[in-house]
């Protein structure tokens, strides 16, 4: 073997090592609301199965979601599923080769996460 | 294997041995998630709050009940693929297989539940 010295070289600077920044940021925060966004699809289901069923289990399920507990939870989702939303439609724009300059990426990434909080703000006002 | 181009040769031999078709159908189900999203949050959220008989009426509505059932099975599918690609990048073995088992099962069971739930409302 012409590489005998293994193990023993420096490794390649992990995520620790970087200054954070909005792609960065925006990229696994894409994944994280993507996979968070579970617990709300489970209290939706419970809450339409419960309606299926019957008034008793539909008073359960629409008391827990209209909980403060729920309520929290409901208010986050909504912001995980705007953000969420928003950096898909940033990933079709991607995927046309529009928008991959890394100043313009920047740009969209700090849309991104502005106009989820101002959506979240609009439907928390709405609804 | 002469008859085989290069491309041919390379075709399906990548870390995954697949990928193009998972990523345009994620790209596809995106696009309806992009409609049905907004659609479902404010169709949703305009009864959540009202009483049983309220919500009842309200899904025995065609719209409503239609813009569920399409969020529920379009949805489901996305978060599978998505879910599935975040297995494949962090677990290794047979946890990888039991997380993957156990996605699916998550995935399709809750897209089935809420089906059915809102079919019995709407009829």
């Amino acid at each position: 073997m012409a590489d005998v010295n293994r193990g023993n070289r420096p490794l390649s600077p992990h995520l620790s090592i970087y200054r954070w920044h909005i792609p960065m940021l925006t990229s696994i925060l894409t994944r994280i609301t993507g996979n968070a966004l579970i617990v709300t699809a489970i209290m939706v289901v419970w809450w339409f199965a419960a309606a299926a069923a019957g008034p008793e289990n539909f008073a359960v399920a629409d008391g827990f979601i209209r909980s403060w507990f729920g309520d929290l939870v409901l208010f986050f989702s909504v912001l995980g599923l705007w953000y969420h939303t928003l950096a898909g439609i940033r990933h079709l724009i991607w995927d046309e080769g529009k928008m991959l300059e890394l100043d313009k990426a920047e740009l969209l990434g700090q849309i991104i996460l502005i106009v989820s909080v101002l959506l979240t703000i609009f439907t928390v006002v709405v609804l | 294997m002469a008859y085989l181009t290069d491309r041919k040769r390379a075709h399906g031999l990548g870390a995954s041995h697949s990928g193009t078709k998972a990523h345009w159908r994620m790209s596809l189900s995106s696009v309806a998630l992009v409609l049905l999203v907004p659609l479902f949050v404010f169709t949703f959220g305009a009864i959540l709050g009202s009483s049983y008989e309220e919500v009842v009426i309200y899904y025995q509505r065609p719209l409503p009940a239609v813009i569920a059932l399409l969020t529920f099975l379009v949805g489901f599918w996305h978060f599978r693929a998505g879910a599935k690609i975040m297995i494949e990048d962090y677990s290794r073995g047979l946890s990888r297989k039991a997380l993957l088992a156990g996605l699916t099962c998550l995935s399709y069971g809750l897209a089935a539940i809420g089906a059915f739930a809102v079919i019995r409302l709407a009829l």
